[in-house]
This record gives structure tokens, C-alpha cells and sequence, in this order.
């Protein structure tokens, strides 16, 4: 540790903490004993190896795979834009390609697509430059780096393999490759940008988008189970944590008493009473009519998981009227199944597509109350737009008193709740908790509150 | 310390000579490890050998393995040391009429009556050791932060001995699966590797590493099929443990080719849900019926 940030690394050091500082901006925890680690690490590894010095990076700094993602990111564009700038500063500018008319474009074609099979990272670094150098000569630059990247993957006929494909088409590549290559086909693009203009673009914070929920739900199902089937765990870990942390125990008197004339009337055995751990019921309601659309793909996984979870889990589907699902989620496992039955045969009576919050309550209530006691949690999942009919917070009101507990999530941003038509206020004062629900991370919140509850004695 | 391990590419050559293809990071992580001497937490999803690459460590580098798997409710007494309290009376009793009770008293409480446990018996060892804390996850965060000492100092203190220095420094590993956040304070103390299944390319050699009489166009088709089930919405995806088991299974039956009637006959070898094997079975199966159906009538 003595040499850290001493002998080789004297030059590099400030630049690293400003790459620390630009981590620690996007929310990374990162303390000062991590850098530390970073710099003993890297005089470790040979510089000269991208990969080497990129991973013993990561991980001396990025602890988790959530880090590790924002890390890749930042990694990226800080250590392009040091060159970069540094390349501005002392006036280098790269010999570009320029025999761009003599290339031909068939033959160009098929050493990429060789190259991105084999995935070799030089390799496709030069073509992409050969790409543009060639796609250049015909004049199609846009000026938008984005649309360019998309138009020369066109030209160049390379097409991403479609997953679950019965025969791979022989002109495809794999996805993941194919995306590496954009990104050098958008690095050299942006190089040249740079050069033109003698300015580097202005530096953004990652958006807050990168992180939030798979909103386009059908490509990204994938990503959501994931976040599902690692909450499931947590879930599952939770409460034998809970156990854990349980310490203080009941004393059974009767059967102390009882066991000590065993030994003559002295309780040398203490009896404690058995730890029941409280079994919830869990009532789920979930919204799936079309204002709620990207979000009920989700909550449906979310409710899928949550039917792993707990053994004793009703469901229910609503968008004019209610209709439970229960059985439905017992018996399918795949999730797609689900959702297919859930669209055509769930018997949702979805005459306008509008929801109709107040009848699904008053129907919700006869189809449960007698079902409904103080141990029971109804969790709602909805945006509350009742579509400007009555909301009947009334009966919502005698739904929550019978319940133990009643929570809804909402998939809108707080920002939105309460305008139009969304009636939220009037239930808010009904439930345990009222919780946005759009990114990862608030999911993760909402499970917490979930299963902290469940610690509460009955 | 060893001075087997010079380069990344060496600990690559070592760990793939003890049966453990590793994966670029894993090679450079494993070096890192053993050139700074910091614990190294590995997640990762269940089966794409995380605990193997301890014990492959341990092989490469000739060094004793030392394993603590941990579990809900494990505390000190089963990890770290404990007083070994039947000696004790014994001692006390043999000794109770002529001795004081200060020199009985100091005696008891020496080294000959500790029970070292995984932990202790880790540092304590003359040769350096890699030690392996296996599912850290499972334990209670209390019992996280007791190993903050080990990792950081290697160093245990015992009330009534004082502290116990390691007499080595070993090469710590411990791995989660991520089934709940670990502190920041034992992220903080390691180094961090993410395991996940490896590529087809890679388990290929890995299949054909461990199963070498295995014919090898049969190897890739296994390899093909692993990986297309391992995509699939399971409850739990084969591990590469299994793929080797798989293949080792059908050179077991003789197969020559993955048909369907040999896929159903061996499935259960990777899939081991009741509701998965329904999973598995209708849309890979039935992809192979039609696939290699074909193909051999032809």
C-alpha cells in the first residue's frame, strides 16, 4: 500500500481520481480504500493490454454487477474522451483511410461479418473505419451519428440473429457482436466528429433512463425476470433473516413447570414457545387495461414471481370488471402462457378497455370478504385513472378495513399522480403505503416494505 | 508467499492444468488476488463454477484447500474457534487438589485446548492455504461482519489468548449467489469477480477437457443444447457441472447422436424440475424431433 500512488503511477494518479469522482457522480459508493486497491492493482497489470487494465480496474472498484454496468459505461466514454481531448490539446489528428472508392463493398462486407464471428476487437475496429471510409464515398453522412451507425450496419447487410430461430439464417451474426461493432462504427464516427469540429460534445450524466425499468416490454421480458427472480430470492432470504434476527423469545410457563418435576421441581429446562412465523395472505390486484400497458407486463411478472413466493397468493386481473387468476398462475409456468390466457380467456370483461375502479371494488369485495382478516395483505397494483367515473373510495375504504394491511404501487411517476384523471389522493389515505413503482430500484423498496411488514406480530 | 504465480497468462496456463478453463477475468482476478493478497468475492448465478475455481486454485498452487460453507444460524463457534470445554474439566479435575487456581487457570486457556475451526485453521497453518468461505449469502450479516478481521488483517483475537497472527497469508475466496446484498464494509475488503455461464466456445473445451472420448461433433451439439435450454425461462438452468455430466452420460450409453428418444432418456441429467422438465421437453424436444428427424431419414 506504501507504493500506491507513488513511483509509476504519479502521473496517472489525479487522472484516476477524476475517473473516481466522475463514478461517484452516477451514485457509486466508492471509497478511498478501493482507489488504493485500484492503484496497487495496476502496477499489477501491463498497461498495454486494454483488457487487463480494464478489468483489474473493475474489480477493485465495482463491487456489484449493477456497478459494474454503470462502470463499463463511464469507463468508455471517460478514458475516450481523455484522448480525445488530449489528442485536441497537442493538435494529433489521425491518418484516416482514404482510398475509399477503390474498396469494394462485397468484399468488405464479408471480412466483416468473418471478423465479428470471430470477435476479434482490432480487427473490427479497422473495418469500421473501412466501413465508413467507404460508406462516406457515397455521400450519406446525416450528421446524426445514431441514424449513420443504423444506415451503414444497413448497407453493409448485417443483421442480428433472431433468438429461438429454428435454422440460423447464414447471413446473421450473433447479437451481442453485432452491437460491438456499432459501438466501434460509433466511436470512430464520433472521432471524426471530434476532428471536424476541434470540440469535444458536452459531457451528460447517464440518464436516468439506462436504469429504469425495461419499459418496452416484450423485447426486454428477459431483463424484468431477472429483476424478479433475484427479488424472489431476496424475498425468500429475507425472512429467514428475519428469523434470525428474532432473538427475544416467549417463555412457556405451563410446560416449563411441567417438564421440571422431571428433575425435582427445578426448571433446569426452560421451554420457549415455538416460533410460528406469520403466514401471510396475500390478495394481489392487477390492473391490465391500455393505460397501464407497458406496466402490466411487468407487474404480471412481478405477480408470476410472487405466486413462487408465497404459498398462500390470490390473484386477480381487472380492467372494467375483476376476474381472479389464481388458478391460472399455478398451473402455467411459462410466463407467456400467462399472459396469452390472461389476454384472450382470463374472462376479463374488457368491453371499453377503461377501468372501472369502483365496481372492480365493489366486486372484489363479494368475491372476498369473507376471506379478508386482519392478517391478509391486498396490494394493488394501478395508475388509479378511473377514466372520470366514480371512484367509490367508500368501499375501498371497507376493503382496507378488513384487511391487515393494504399497499398499492403505482407505475406512474409521482409527478403525474392526481392529474387527469388519476384519483390516487382518494385512496392514498386508505393504504399502508402508496408507492411509486417505475425503476428497479423501487421495486426493490417496495419489496422491503413488503416484507418488513411481515414482521410486525399479528 | 509462492512465487508460482508471475503473470496473468501463468495462473491461465496453471488453473487450466488442474482441469478449470478460466475465463479472462477470472485469470486476472486470481492473479490480482494472490500478487495483493485480498480476499476475492465471487457471484455469480449457481453452477458456473464458482467453488470449483477455489479448488482449482488450490491444485494449481499446490496449497492445502480449506473450506467453509456457510449456512443460516453458522456463528463463531463453527467458523472461527472454540474452547474445547470436555479437555478442560478434565484438566481441571486432574489437577484440582495440588494446583492454584492461577496456573489452572492460565492453563486452561492455552492453545492445547482450542478447537480451531475452518477460519482459524486457515491462518494458523504454516503452509499458506486457499481458503474457500463458500455462500457467504446464506449466513446473517452478523456473522459478516466477524470475518472483517480475517479478511482485512488476518488476524483473530481471542479473548483469553490475545491475537492470533497468521503464521501465512492465505488466498481467501468467498462466493455468493446474490441472493441477498452483502455489506459495503466486506465488498469493500475484496476484490470482486462476476462469474457467469461461459460462451459455447468456451464450454466446449470445458466439456471436452472433462470428457475427452466424447466425439466432438457430439460435444458441440451437447454444448448447442445446454446453451439453448439455459435460455429458457427455468427454474434452474443446467449448470457446467451438469453439461460434463451430460456428456459423460452419454459416452456412458454409447450415444451417437443427441436424437430426441436419447434426449428425453438423459434429460434429467440437467433439468431437475418437475415443472422444467415439461419446459425443457416441449420446446427443445421438439425442436431436435424435428431437426435431426429429419436429418436422418434423409
Amino acid at each position: 500500500m506504501e507504493s500506491a500512488g507513488s513511483r509509476p503511477v504519479s502521473g496517472f494518479a489525479p487522472r484516476l481520481l477524476d475517473f473516481a469522482g466522475e463514478l461517484r457522480r452516477e451514485g457509486m459508493a466508492l471509497g478511498t480504500s478501493e482507489l488504493l486497491d485500484a492503484f496497487a492493482a495496476l502496477q499489477e497489470v501491463s498497461w498495454t493490454e486494454q483488457e487487463d487494465f480494464k478489468e483489474a480496474l473493475a474489480a477493485t472498484i465495482a463491487k456489484s454487477q449493477e456497478d459494474r454496468r454503470v462502470f463499463e459505461l463511464i469507463f468508455d466514454r471517460w478514458f475516450f474522451r481523455a484522448t480525445e481531448q488530449r489528442a485536441l490539446d497537442e493538435e494529433v489528428t489521425e491518418e484516416r483511410y482514404d482510398g475509399g472508392e477503390n474498396l469494394d463493398f462485397g468484399e468488405l462486407r464479408e471480412q466483416i461479418r468473418q471478423a465479428i464471428r470471430e470477435g476479434s476487437d482490432g480487427e473490427m475496429r479497422d473495418l469500421a473505419r473501412l466501413a465508413i471510409a467507404a460508406f462516406g464515398r457515397q455521400g450519406e453522412g446525416s450528421g446524426v451519428i445514431g441514424v449513420d451507425v443504423q444506415r451503414i450496419r444497413r448497407a453493409l447487410g448485417l443483421k442480428g440473429e433472431t433468438a429461438g430461430a429454428e435454422l440460423p439464417d447464414p447471413e446473421s451474426v450473433p447479437r451481442e457482436r453485432l452491437k460491438g461493432f456499432e459501438r466501434h462504427l460509433r466511436r470512430e464516427l464520433e472521432r471524426g466528429l471530434i476532428e471536424r469540429t476541434q470540440a469535444l460534445p458536452p459531457a451528460r450524466p447517464l440518464r436516468e433512463l439506462d436504469r429504469a425499468l425495461p419499459s418496452n416490454p416484450l423485447s426486454d421480458l428477459a431483463a424484468v425476470h431477472r429483476v424478479v427472480a433475484q427479488m424472489k430470492r431476496r424475498l425468500a432470504t429475507q425472512s429467514h433473516e428475519m428469523r434470525g434476527h428474532r432473538k427475544s423469545e416467549v417463555l412457556d410457563m405451563r410446560r416449563t413447570l411441567r417438564h421440571s418435576l422431571s428433575t425435582g421441581g427445578v426448571p433446569v429446562e426452560v421451554i420457549t414457545k415455538p416460533r410460528r412465523p406469520r403466514r401471510p395472505e396475500l390478495f394481489v390486484l392487477c390492473d391490465v387495461s391500455t393505460s397501464v400497458t407497458s406496466a402490466s407486463v411487468f407487474f404480471l411478472s412481478v405477480l408470476h414471481a410472487l405466486h413462487d413466493a408465497f404459498r398462500k397468493l390470490r390473484s386477480f386481473v381487472f380492467v372494467e370488471r375483476i376476474s381472479e387468476v389464481t388458478e391460472l398462475f399455478e398451473r402455467e409456468r411459462s410466463f407467456q402462457a400467462v399472459s396469452r390466457a390472461i389476454a384472450t380467456d382470463a374472462g376479463v370483461a374488457d368491453v371499453s378497455g377503461y377501468t372501472d375502479y369502483g365496481r372492480v371494488w365493489q366486486e372484489f369485495l363479494t368475491m372476498v370478504i369473507d376471506d379478508l382478516d386482519p392478517r391478509s395483505t391486498v396490494i394493488v397494483l394501478g395508475d388509479a385513472r378511473t377514466n372520470g367515473r366514480e371512484p367509490h373510495a367508500d368501499i375501498f375504504a371497507r376493503i382496507s378495513e378488513r384487511a391487515g394491511r393494504t399497499l398499492w404501487i403505482n407505475p406512474e411517476p409521482r409527478l403525474y399522480w392526481n392529474y387527469g384523471d388519476s384519483v390516487i389522493q382518494a385512496y392514498e389515505s386508505y393504504c399502508e403505503g402508496v408507492f411509486e413503482c417505475w425503476t428497479v430500484k423501487q421495486l426493490e423498496e417496495f419489496v422491503r416494505a413488503l416484507t418488513e411488514g411481515q414482521r410486525t406480530p399479528a | 508467499m509462492g512465487s508460482e504465480l508471475q503473470s496473468v497468462e501463468e495462473v491461465k496456463e496453471a488453473l487450466a492444468g488442474s482441469g478449470y478453463l478460466a475465463g479472462e477475468s477470472a485469470a486476472l482476478v486470481a492473479f490480482l488476488a494472490s500478487r495483493l493478497g485480498k480476499p476475492v468475492l465471487v457471484e455469480g448465478p449457481a453452477g458456473v463454477g464458482k467453488t470449483e475455481l477455489a479448488k482449482a486454485l488450490a491444485r494449481a498452487t499446490e496449497r492445502k484447500l480449506i473450506r467453509l460453507q456457510c449456512y443460516e444460524g453458522l456463528d463463531e463457534a463453527k467458523a472461527l474457534y472454540e474452547w474445547n470445554y470436555r479437555k478442560q474439566l478434565l484438566r481441571i479435575q486432574t489437577e484440582a487438589a495440588d494446583t492454584g487456581w492461577e496456573t489452572v487457570k492460565d492453563d486452561i486457556f492455552g492453545e492445547e485446548f482450542l478447537l480451531s475451526r475452518p477460519l482459524l485453521q486457515g491462518i494458523a497453518e504454516e503452509e499458506p492455504v486457499v481458503l474457500l468461505i463458500d455462500e457467504i449469502d446464506k449466513t446473517d450479516q452478523e456473522f459478516e461482519a466477524m470475518l472483517l478481521e480475517v479478511l482485512s488483517d488476518f488476524q483473530i483475537s481471542i479473548p483469553e489468548l490475545g491475537v492470533v497472527k497468521a503464521k501465512s497469508q492465505p488466498l481467501v475466496l468467498l462466493t455468493s449467489n446474490n441472493s441477498r446484498e452483502l455489506t459495503e464494509a466486506l465488498k469493500r475488503r475484496c476484490l470482486y469477480l462476476w462469474l457467469d455461464y461461459p460462451d459455447a466456445k468456451r464450454e466446449l473445451e470445458i466439456v471436452r477437457l472433462h470428457a475427452p472420448e466424447l466425439d466432438e461433433t457430439l460435444a458441440r451439439r451437447l454444448v448447442e443444447i445446454v446453451q439453448m435450454v439455459r435460455q429458457l425461462d427455468l427454474k434452474k438452468p443446467p449448470s457446467i457441472a451438469e453439461s460434463i455430466d451430460w456428456a459423460r452420460a452419454l459416452l456412458l450409453l454409447g450415444a451417437e447422436d443427441i436424437d430426441q428418444e436419447m434426449f428425453e432418456k438423459t434429460l434429467t441429467t440437467i433439468v431437475k424440475h418437475r415443472s422444467d422438465l415439461d419446459t425443457v421437453a416441449e420446446r427443445v424436444g421438439v425442436k431436435l424431433g424435428d431437426g435431426i428427424g429429419g436429418l436422418k431419414t434423409g
